[in-house]
């Protein structure tokens, strides 16, 4: 490990501490010591750093991604997603609990942690499973989770059906203050779809997924969230449709504790895609409108999103050369994702810099309740260095990921971080 | 070569026949007419003609059929093809083949056609983008059912002359119908006018945005409809129940003969078979004078020969060109 590191010339943006100006980074240990216009490089043996024309921001974090570890390793392991991780500029990533089998106890999030350590690339935490089995029934472990540092409770993959299960899985998170994460989807409604319903479904003749079955669970769990007021908080998973920032926007309207997060692909794709048949355009929740997007896009100037997420979700290229019924929901992005977002957010000036970084910083680590996200004095040295104009075209034969699911293969986009620092180590640079 | 002295000046250019979504007025006007050459041979004393002599046709069935399983085989004999039937029960497919890997399997036996019936809309397109033999749709999920289609508007052309400005109604269930979907695309760009007939529940996402008008009522339509075709409830593919009882989907949107003594004198009456009797039409109504079921029958043969033909012809000329 490196004594020390300094950043030099750099373009310091920490939203959380209002910084968004040249300046230089010192670290000392795990721990950010320095910041300021200039700092002379220490005698003592140290790392210097050059960052002119880069920005210097905190380690992104990314609060949804899909390891498969354990049980589907031939798709991705914690070891090869954390190291998609840190080439990406994530220094954090929150594991979901939908592994065979799944994370419900103290036992699997701290088989989590370890493989984690052991990889020594990004932080990488685990969500607990609300429910045993991950089948809305019984409540996991969650307390014992939460004491193994679970950062938060998903049965993502399913929603929680049962109203009665979520308003307890709710009221019992409560008083871990531990967030409960919510992956919106009646399935009653959903029934056996696979792309979003109307008119793009109808003419491919494929089942489809109505908004319905996203907006009816939100709406339900608003008024769950309501009916217990104290130390709850509630968490929305990949909002997709207009409907849902509705439902949002009232909830924070009413200072409810009501968090939400968008992925890329909700973004950039739309139902349309799904044209050839293409499985790597199958995604769940699936590719919606034009309308939807524009609806997003205005929730996230509006600042009504908390978070900017992956789902990435790794398959194999076997599992998706199939018919677009039968192969499963999922993209792999996590390793071009900044050059999305760059390409999605920034591009057409929706947000600036210092606006992308907070939502894949400082929000989203509040969403989890981690002390990350920030480069305050004494605070953990997880920095990212990102050329903000470096232009490429994605490759998903470099990726760093065990899996190639993604639409993007071939999109030019610009905007890649170039340095990961987690805890004072360098763990990634070009 | 047995095509219609009507074949209008036209290069087929298809290896695949996917669908009709993708094709234009022309080109079904070009099947039709190849398919009325075709019509033909099945009247002749020797009922085969050489076109597809040494060609290699596999049935791949992935769903239960017999009539066009049946009607393929017969197509592709009288063109003189070789046939071979796969199907998944008696294919490795329940041993956990992929259909990409069935196909390759039959490709390295030197398969030049491979007609497909799968439970996945868009399995033929799936299927024609990683094999290089020819793709003939034979009924995907609830997307397309494009000789179906065909031998529909071939049908009706028959009796009516053409199809412009006809009035014609499809009954029931077209949320899970493929025959709908195909018979909207070929009838729409032909000239008619579609209406789909059947209780919500039974309406596809989004059907306002189809080329059709959309009625709730059968009693409504019946008096000025030039030509109705019912479809079968597809019990196999609906969850939940999409109306409350047989008797009470039969009250509304079963084709009675009481319904007939309202209907124009020569409506056709046309059904994608198999038809359950006493549910979407009463044994008289499909027996009776008005019925053209059993011609579509015989029409498929004519119309399938015709696609297959047509295909193998692009693929012979791609191949050229190469």
């Amino acid at each position: 490990m490196n004594a020390e590191i300094l950043i030099k010339n750099g373009h310091v943006i920490d939203p959380a501490n209002g910084v968004n100006k040249k300046a230089d980074v010192l670290i000392k240990g795990e721990r950010i010591a320095e910041i300021a216009g200039k700092i002379a490089v220490p005698k003592d043996k140290c790392t210097v750093i050059d960052a002119a024309g880069k920005l210097v921001t905190p380690g992104l974090i990314d609060i949804h991604v899909h390891f498969r570890e354990p049980g589907d390793e031939e798709e991705e392991t914690i070891a090869s997603g954390s190291a998609a991780a840190v080439a990406a500029g994530f220094t954090s990533v929150v594991c979901m609990p939908n592994t065979k089998p799944p994370i419900e106890n103290e036992t699997d999030v701290e088989f989590i942690h370890r493989k984690g350590r052991r990889a020594r690339k990004s932080y990488v935490y685990a969500m607990g499973s609300i429910t045993k089995g991950r089948e809305g029934v019984e409540l996991a472990e969650m307390g014992f989770m939460a004491d193994a540092g679970a950062v938060g409770f998903t049965d993502d993959g399913n929603g929680v059906q049962d109203a009665a299960v979520m308003l307890r899985a709710l009221k019992y998170a409560s008083m871990f203050n531990v967030v409960v994460a919510q992956h919106c989807q009646d399935d009653r409604i959903a029934g056996n779809g696979v792309m979003n319903a109307g008119y793009h479904s109808t003419i491919l003749g494929l089942p489809g997924l109505d908004a319905l079955a996203e907006e009816a669970m939100l709406w339900r769990d608003i008024q769950l969230v309501k009916k217990i007021k104290h130390g709850v908080r509630y968490h929305v998973q990949h909002i997709s449709t207009a409907g849902s920032v509705e439902l949002v926007k009232a909830a924070k309207k009413e200072s409810l504790p009501v968090t939400c997060e968008v992925t890329p692909h909700h973004l950039l794709l739309t139902e349309e895609m799904c044209g050839q048949y293409d499985t790597n355009y199958k995604v769940n929740p699936p590719l919606r409108t034009k309308k939807d997007i524009d609806s997003l896009k205005a929730a996230i100037a509006d600042g009504l999103v908390d978070a900017l997420v992956t789902d990435h979700a790794p398959h194999l290229q076997s599992e998706k050369e199939l018919e677009f019924l039968t192969a499963p929901f999922g993209i792999a992005s996590l390793d071009c994702v900044l050059g999305l977002y760059v390409k999605a957010l920034i591009e057409p000036k929706i947000l600036d810099w210092p606006g992308l970084i907070r939502l894949m910083t400082e929000k989203p680590a509040k969403v989890i309740g981690v002390d990350k996200g920030t480069l305050g004095i004494g605070k953990a040295a997880d920095v990212t260095i990102i050329d903000p104009k470096a232009e490429y075209v994605i490759d998903t034969g470099k990726f760093k990921s065990k899996s190639k699911n993604c639409p993007y293969d071939g999109w030019r986009v610009s905007g890649r971080a170039v340095t990961t620092i987690v805890g004072g180590e360098i763990r990634f640079q070009i | 070569m047995a095509i219609s002295k009507k074949a209008r000046p036209f290069e087929w250019a298809r290896k695949h026949l996917l669908g009709l979504r993708e094709l234009s007025r022309d080109e079904l006007l070009y099947v039709l007419d190849t398919a009325a050459g075709f019509e033909e041979v099945s009247k002749r004393e020797v009922k085969k003609t050489p076109a597809l002599r040494g060609k290699l046709i596999v049935n791949l069935f992935f769903e239960d059929s017999t009539r066009t399983r049946n009607s393929f085989t017969l197509a592709a004999s009288r063109l003189s093809a070789d046939v071979i039937n796969f199907t998944s029960k008696e294919s490795s497919v329940s041993k956990g083949e992929s259909l990409l890997d069935t196909a390759r399997n039959l490709e390295a036996l030197g398969v030049d056609i491979v007609i497909i019936r799968h439970n996945a809309g868009g399995a033929p397109t799936f299927l024609s983008r990683n094999i290089n033999a020819c793709v003939v749709n034979a009924g995907d999920g609830y997307c397309e059912h494009p000789t179906q289609g065909l031998l529909d508007a071939y049908t009706i052309r028959k009796h009516k002359g053409g199809l412009k400005g006809l009035k014609i109604a499809i009954v029931g269930d077209i949320a899970h119908s493929r025959v709908a979907r195909s018979d909207m695309w070929a009838m729409t760009k032909l000239g008619a006018e579609v209406i789909f007939v059947g209780p919500p529940t039974l309406m596809p996402a989004e059907v306002g945005k189809l080329p059709v008008t959309v009625s709730y009522s059968l009693d409504d339509c019946i008096e000025k409809i030039d030509v109705i075709n019912m479809l079968r409830i597809q019990f196999e593919r609906q969850s939940g129940n999409p109306f409350p009882s047989v008797r009470e989907y039969s009250h509304y949107f079963g084709l009675t003969v009481d319904r007939m003594k309202r209907a124009k004198p020569d409506i056709m009456v046309m059904h994608p078979g198999p038809i359950n009797r006493g549910l979407e039409m009463e044994s008289e109504v499909a027996d009776g004078k008005n019925s053209v079921i059993l011609e579509q029958v015989s029409n498929g043969v004519a119309v399938r020969m015709a696609a297959l033909f047509l295909v193998n012809q692009a693929a012979a000329q791609k191949a050229t060109e190469k």
